[in-house]
């Protein structure tokens, strides 16, 4: 538990990808089996057991330390687990401290009210960083910045593999994976997948644009539109069903409505959408189904999701991925014409001559729901990962607004001593008249290395104010902003929020109070729902 | 040797310009210029510089001379640890703090009662100065910068291990260790040294006066070289320690792919320092941890506490339910900044 708590501990801190593949590579080499197995569930988000409630670990807090001196630590750190994890003293008569699997398997087996004192023993075995893992573990939220894929990454790394390969066999394993690390470090044979609702690694498309699209040859090429969606895995074998997100991640629990609909055995590839009669809707709407816990009926109903497939990979007990584009899509067409599936159906594709008859088609499509093209050759086979050559996407032209810089806040990393994120605002009316700014949204990427030493000295030469990493600066700075979205929000002061909005110039020449306002904003959004194009299947 | 009839408030008292003993006419580490201080340590917010006179131990002196360029307009008076002298009407001696080169508690006798002023303290071992003396008293003056239950600093050595393991897990890059100059800085070169880290020390610039004045007085630092010295050093798998001000700056950015460790007492708190950039904390702090400061009430055993600087409520309530006659007395001038 020690070596875990510590390896917690360090990814906590550490901003950097790689940084953290590596410290969970090592703790991977040197912890022995089960221990290492368990952490890579509780990383991988595979662990399960009751947890513990706010009010136990309260009242061991005060019972420790009394009521008083218990509130006022809790209000100084701000954060349960980590408070309870400080004020308890390690005893020395308590032992040794638990290993992961201890942990992990005796909380399987305890009752709920067995649970209290098996924790208080432990408490007092572990230093302060165990405690601390040990809460976060049981309170169910490590929040350490790893996701699976990146643990699965470190795994297939410490046996010089591709993550697809342990991602393939992922949904056939169980915790604590030792078949797994006996392949992965001790040259045993691969454990075998098990086919059918196992993910199956992605096949990711390179962007494009007009002019590098003059060197391809259109009669190799097919299109299809690209959903402003989220791209799935449908997987369903025997009573296996599972919807995949395109990182392996098994997002089933989120979207019951899908998973009841599933009457069919076969691997699919496919857009998620949320679709009404009145067609498909924003990506925002999905983002309302997306990371829920609960999904209440209420949001299955306003929110219903719907999967547009435009790939199959496996149908009828066979690995299709080998075929040719234009073979799949043959026996895609053939499975859809079968049944008709209200939340299932086919993504068309889109027919053109040439590079220019496709062009003048993705700048008439201005419809909320899809936000340009997909190239792919009718010979690629299905492969794994980014291939150069076969598929491409050609996005629709982003979005501009001219914005002023608002605050800036410092990086991570190599970026730690550059102001690097950068919040912009739009204007409008202010409340005690005149204008005033609104943030509209944050970017930190979209600039050249000497932007950024640029924009650096200029947030350090024009500070107004400082809060802890951000700066407030004049309002002085116009920036150009590209981003491919807009939606209504709540959340947000200005009431929008811009989908991937990133910094496309810096307009020196252009004074502040020429940019854009809140309301030139709304007008895109208005321009960008345009009804009626959703029903183009 | 507590007389029923004085009230200790009335002879030592807060004033703006600082705590101000009355029938010494001196004050204790004056926020301001003042005719006549008495001085507990060298760090910025308890010495300043400009006053007529200074009272302090001889390392605290030779501190402030490299600090404030010699301050020949001051009247330095040395007293070293365990030596007393009068001041007006009051006897005034040091005993040690063990809080940094030099840091003293300051021990005031008058009219057969005693106050004792213990500035900043703390009371695990430092390889750089001598151990907190605990001196019986009437009247505790205690800092309470990490004066709740939650701090509970780790062992040193502890910490030291897990900067020389990450330096093991990232030999490519350079570790920058975020540092208070005066006393942080030397303690943990001291700390590496006694781990058995015997490669060179790379310092910012502004580390290097004091670095030079702790080794003559006795305080071996090993290898240790400014960064601006360096010719051809990638500093790859360096270790290299700067004020904490640094990591964040432009200066940084000379330096492999650099790791920022910060060495201070809010490191336990993970808020805390992730505000300050810490992509690895070290929990090493020059202050008492709420163990210590309690311990430390019970050692002087003083019917009195007065408590300053920090988090004065949780001491306070602590140490009433002792039986304690506490209360929190609330000083101009002090600063979080080297803890």
């Amino acid at each position: 538990m020690q070596a875990f708590a510590r390896l917690l501990d360090a990814l906590s801190f550490q901003p950097a990808r790689n940084a953290k593949l590596r410290l969970i590579e090592t703790y991977l080499r040197e912890t022995p089996d089960p221990d290492r197995g368990w952490a890579l569930a509780a990383l991988t988000g595979g662990l399960d057991f009751p947890s513990a409630k706010p009010a136990l670990l309260r009242g061991f807090g005060q019972e420790k330390i009394g009521e008083e001196l218990f509130a006022l630590s809790y209000d100084y750190v701000g954060d349960l687990a980590e408070t309870l994890a400080l004020v308890w003293d390690t005893d020395p008569a308590a032992g040794p401290p638990p290993s992961l699997a201890e942990v992990v398997e005796t909380l399987q087996r305890a009752t709920r009210a067995q649970t209290p004192a098996i924790l208080k023993r432990w408490l007092d075995a572990l230093d302060s960083t165990g405690r601390w893992a040990l809460l976060k573990l049981l309170t169910g939220a490590l929040r350490v910045g790893v996701s699976a894929r990146l643990a699965k990454q470190a795994a297939a790394n410490i046996g010089n593999q591709p993550v697809d390969a342990v991602e393939e066999i992922w949904h056939g394993l169980e915790a604590p994976y030792r078949p797994l690390f006996d392949w992965l470090l001790q040259g045993a044979p691969r454990p075998q997948s098990n086919a059918g609702a196992a993910f199956l690694p992605a096949m990711l498309a390179n962007p494009i644009d007009r002019a590098e699209l003059a060197s391809l040859d259109p009669a190799h090429f097919r299109a299809e539109w690209k959903w402003d969606g989220i791209r799935v895995q449908v997987a369903a074998s025997g009573r296996l069903k599972r919807l995949y997100s395109r990182a392996g991640e098994d997002v089933s629990g989120s979207f019951p409505d899908v998973i009841e609909a599933i009457d069919f055995e076969g691997v699919f590839d496919g857009e998620l959408l949320v679709r009404r009669e009145s067609g498909v809707g924003p990506f925002n709407d999905l983002q309302q189904r997306l990371n829920r816990k609960t999904v209440t009926p209420k949001m299955l109903k306003e929110h219903p999701a719907h999967v547009r497939l435009y790939d199959v990979l496996w149908l009828e007990g066979q690995d299709l991925r080998t075929l040719t584009f234009d073979e799949r899509r043959i026996r895609l067409e053939a499975w859809i014409a079968l049944k008709e599936r209200p939340r299932f159906d086919l993504s068309p594709l889109v027919t053109f001559a040439d590079w220019g008859e496709l062009a003048a088609k993705r700048e008439g499509m201005r419809a909320d729901g899809i936000e340009g093209l997909m190239l792919k050759r009718g010979d690629s086979a299905y492969l794994s990962g980014r291939p150069k050559g076969p598929w491409f996407k050609w996005k629709r032209d982003p979005m501009l607004a001219d914005c002023v810089l608002m605050y800036a806040q410092r990086g991570h990393g190599k970026r730690s001593s550059f102001y690097s994120d950068f919040t912009f605002g739009c204007w409008r009316d202010g409340v005690e008249g005149g204008r005033e700014l609104a943030p509209v949204g944050k970017a930190y990427f979209g600039f050249t290395d000497e932007e950024l030493r640029w924009l650096d000295k200029w947030v350090r030469d024009h500070t107004t104010k400082r809060f802890g990493p951000v700066r407030e600066v004049e309002h002085k700075l116009v920036l150009e902003v590209a981003f491919d979205g807009i939606a209504r929000s709540t959340r947000h002061k200005s009431g929008v929020a811009l989908r991937f909005p990133r910094i496309s110039r810096i307009r020196t020449d252009k004074p502040a109070a020429e940019a854009d306002t809140v309301d030139n904003l709304l007008r895109l959004l208005e321009t960008a729902s345009l009804p009626g194009v959703a029903g183009n299947s | 040797m507590a007389t029923e009839t004085l009230n200790p408030r009335t002879w030592l008292y807060p004033t703006p310009r600082g705590l101000y003993c009355e029938p010494g006419d001196f004050y204790i580490d004056p926020a301001f210029a003042v005719p006549r201080a008495v001085i507990t340590h060298g760090h910025g917010d308890h010495a300043r510089p400009g006053h007529r006179s200074a009272l302090a131990t001889p390392e605290t002196l030779a501190i402030m001379r490299t600090r404030f360029q010699d301050m020949p307009d001051t009247d330095q008076q040395p007293l070293k640890y365990g030596e007393s002298v009068r001041v007006g009407e009051v006897e005034v001696g040091f005993a040690a703090a063990g809080h940094i080169l030099g840091s003293a508690q300051a021990v005031l006798a008058y009219k057969g009662q005693r106050i004792v002023v213990s500035g900043d303290y703390k009371r695990r071992p430092d390889p750089t100065c001598p151990p907190f003396e605990p001196v019986p008293c009437d009247v505790f003056i205690t800092e309470a910068t990490f004066a709740l239950p939650v701090f509970h600093h780790p062992s040193d050595a502890g910490e030291i291990g897990k900067l020389l393991r990450s330096v093991e897990t990232f030999p490519e890059r350079t570790h920058l260790v975020g540092v208070y100059a005066l006393g942080k800085c030397q303690r943990v070169i001291r700390l590496l040294r006694e781990a058995g880290y015997d490669q060179r020390v790379w310092l910012h610039g502004g580390l290097l006066s004091l670095c030079k004045l702790y080794q003559e007085h006795g305080v071996d630092l090993g290898d240790i070289a400014p960064v601006s010295e360096a010719i051809l050093e990638t500093f790859k798998g360096t270790i290299v320690l700067c004020p904490p001000s640094a990591l964040a700056d432009r200066w940084s950015r000379r330096f492999a792919d650099p790791i920022a460790a910060v060495c201070s007492g809010w490191m336990g708190v993970r808020a805390r320092a992730r505000q300050r950039g810490a992509e690895l904390p070290l929990i090493i702090s020059d202050h008492a941890d709420w163990p210590e400061l309690t311990q430390t009430l019970k050692d002087v055993g003083a019917p009195k506490v007065w408590v300053t600087h920090g988090r004065e409520e949780a001491l306070v309530h602590y140490a009433r339910g002792l039986g304690i006659d506490a209360e929190a007395l609330h000083l101009a001038g002090r600063e979080e900044e080297d803890s």
